[in-house]
């Protein structure tokens, strides 16, 4: 072989090792930093979701005198500023499915897969790095909603600070919910595969839903609500808890199984099917 | 060429090197089998068996075939043959049915370095119109542990240097293929996949197109380019691989697909054509009478027609060697394929 040249080598001998989860890793940060759309979500979501609870927080200080004395008895400060994190939870249900399903409607999954054509690692990387990103932006958007809420309202209205009772799990706990969310959502999108319809049966899950279940029966709906995302989600930000729901915790675990399902299925579908 | 030591060492399964020296002997049994019956040169893309359906559709059909290291291989066959399938399976985005895709021996799939080993350009635009061009190559690169530098080195070779701040939507097709390209180098591997490279390009992009992969077969690579047009494989290929309806039709270097062609002929005209026809017949030549009162003759050079004519006393006014084109080979070995289809009536 005197003719050997460069690639001829290469083609001989391979470079050491393989490819790994922490270079996909990286690929998916810069995924999810260099589209413009998902740091303009990222954005919005975080003004609007704090503006929200800025707003209702400021609204009730300047009505309180208006408001009767049962309504007065069951206000919750805490709940009141973290509202606008409810609304939070359908933008990080767009971003999660557009992580995947904007991969399949620009056809970048193919680039994608020709890089990594270990496709568990794929999905992996993409749920290590969109959960911790939506995590750190959920923990931060019900941390500011908190404060700018406390902040705002006040007295004679009832206000809470961090070491209040039950402040700082509904502040964390509201994170970790907008991250589960977001993860199902990642699920939703990667099952589907089409942002519409997989954005159609985030929202169904979270809207339509409990107006079915609220329909039936309360012996059926009493056993069923709890399960909801919605019904965990009041139940982590409330201070008085409905006796039908779970628990905080119970609630958040209930949330991750969703994620774990959702996403268990989504990685076995990549696998199964053509891209 | 090859060493001892090379047949001793298991291209294909390194883990039985712990067997000792049992597995030694054994994988030195199996590589001198190779070596011996196989040439030294294993084929790099090997397609066996496969069957790729989507649905009731037939996409591919039991195709087999194989793309030799350090040549350009045309992949041909009209819209809708199997070849944009085919290649999907080589690649792993599509499971075949049945069948099996290696490249070096392993599946797609199996690759330790997937960019550094093969680069793919596939029909379809595969890029975020929101990304910028570095930005899309960046994220690629980064997967296989390729540096920062390589995605300027590639934008520069594919001439997007000036625009790989923008966003790719913005990019015209000739662009968008620019930028495909460039992400098959990324990782400078020794294999090319390219499915139909200047479809939709102007004159000026399919030189361009041709002329950097004309470079990069020079520079030893494996290239294996897809394309209904016919013409275009004609100035590239050394070896072809032609199918229809899924199906393989022929495998064949390009100069020998030529020459076996049916289409080529000699045109000959002569006043006494019908003396001249028994002679050439007698002589093993396939003769046909054309419309303007000219006979073409086929499997027999222009030079023993000629020779025939003198011997016999018979004056030429026309001794014409037609060669065919490869858009008339390909045009009579898939007319054959639909042919045989339609006869077997077993599409559905």
């Amino acid at each position: 072989m005197s003719t050997e040249t460069e690639v001829e080598r290469d083609i001989r001998a391979p470079r050491e090792g393989h490819y790994t989860l922490r270079g996909v890793i990286a690929s998916e940060v810069t995924k999810l930093r260099t589209e413009r759309s998902t740091m303009w979500s990222f954005g919005v979501l975080i003004v609007l979701a704090v503006g929200l609870s800025a707003l209702a927080s400021s609204l009730t200080t300047s009505h309180w005198s208006q408001v009767g004395f049962a309504e007065r008895a069951t206000f919750d400060p805490i709940r009141e500023s973290l509202i606008g994190v409810f609304f939070g939870q359908f933008a990080i249900g767009v971003l999660g499915v557009l992580v995947i399903s904007a991969e399949y409607t620009t056809g970048t999954i193919r680039a994608s897969l020709a890089a990594v054509p270990r496709r568990s690692r794929l999905l992996i990387a993409k749920i290590i790095v969109f959960g911790s990103a939506t995590l750190v932006v959920g923990e931060v958007v019900a941390l500011v909603s908190f404060f700018i809420g406390q902040a705002l309202l006040q007295s004679p209205v009832p206000h809470a600070t961090l070491s209040s009772p039950d402040a700082l799990r509904a502040v964390v706990g509201d994170g970790l919910y907008l991250c589960l969310l977001g993860l199902i959502a990642l699920g939703l999108g990667s099952i589907i595969r089409h942002t519409a319809a997989a954005v159609s049966a985030y929202v169904s899950l979270l809207l339509v839903l409990p107006i079915i279940i609220a329909l039936l029966p309360s012996v059926v709906s009493n056993d069923l609500s709890r399960f909801l995302p919605a019904s965990i989600g009041h139940s982590i930000v409330s201070r008085i808890a409905n006796p039908h729901d779970f628990s905080p915790a119970v609630g958040l675990v209930v949330l991750a199984i969703y994620a774990v399902v959702a996403l268990g299925v989504a990685g076995y579908l990549l696998v199964r099917r053509d891209a | 060429m090859h060493r001892l030591a090379d047949l001793c060492q298991d291209k294909r399964a390194p883990a039985r090197h712990s067997n000792g020296a049992l597995g030694y002997l054994r994988t030195f049994a199996a590589n001198l089998r190779d070596f011996s019956t196989e040439e030294a040169e294993r084929p790099v893309i090997e397609v066996r068996g496969l069957t790729k359906r989507y649905g009731d559709k037939v996409a591919v059909d039991d195709l087999s075939f194989s793309v030799k290291p350090g040549v350009v291989t045309g992949f041909l066959g009209p819209n809708g043959s199997g070849k944009s399938t085919t290649m999907r399976v080589i690649m792993g985005l599509d499971r075949p049915n049945t069948g099996t895709a290696t490249i070096n021996g392993r599946s797609y799939h199996d690759l330790d370095w997937p960019l550094r080993e093969v680069g793919a350009l596939l029909e379809a635009r595969a890029i975020h119109p929101g990304r910028s061009a570095r930005a899309h190559l960046w994220m690629l690169a980064q997967t296989n542990q390729i540096a920062r530098s390589r995605v300027d080195e590639v934008l520069d070779i594919v001439g997007l240097s000036e625009v790989a701040g923008q966003p790719a939507g913005k990019f015209s097709l000739g662009m968008g293929q620019r930028l495909g390209i460039a992400a098959s180098l990324l990782g400078d591997p020794g294999v090319l996949l390219y499915d139909e490279p200047v479809n939709g390009l102007d004159a000026e992009g399919i030189r361009w197109v041709r002329n950097l992969l004309t470079g990069l077969a020079r520079q030893g690579r494996t290239l294996f380019v897809s394309s209904h047009l016919m013409s275009e494989m004609a100035q590239m290929a050394d070896d072809v691989v032609v199918i229809g309806r899924g199906r393989l039709i022929t495998e064949a270097p390009m100069d020998g697909l030529l020459e076996s062609s049916q289409q080529s002929f000699v045109r000959v005209r002569s006043p006494k054509i019908d003396a001249l026809v028994p002679i050439l017949e007698a002589r093993g030549a396939r003769t046909s009478r054309a419309p303007d009162g000219s006979v073409n003759v086929s499997g027999m050079s222009e030079a023993t027609v000629g020779d025939l004519a003198f011997e016999a006393g018979v004056a030429l006014h026309e001794l014409a060697p037609n060669n065919a084109s490869l858009e008339e080979v390909f045009m009579e070995l898939t007319e054959e394929s639909v042919e045989y289809h339609g006869a077997g009536g077993e599409s559905r």
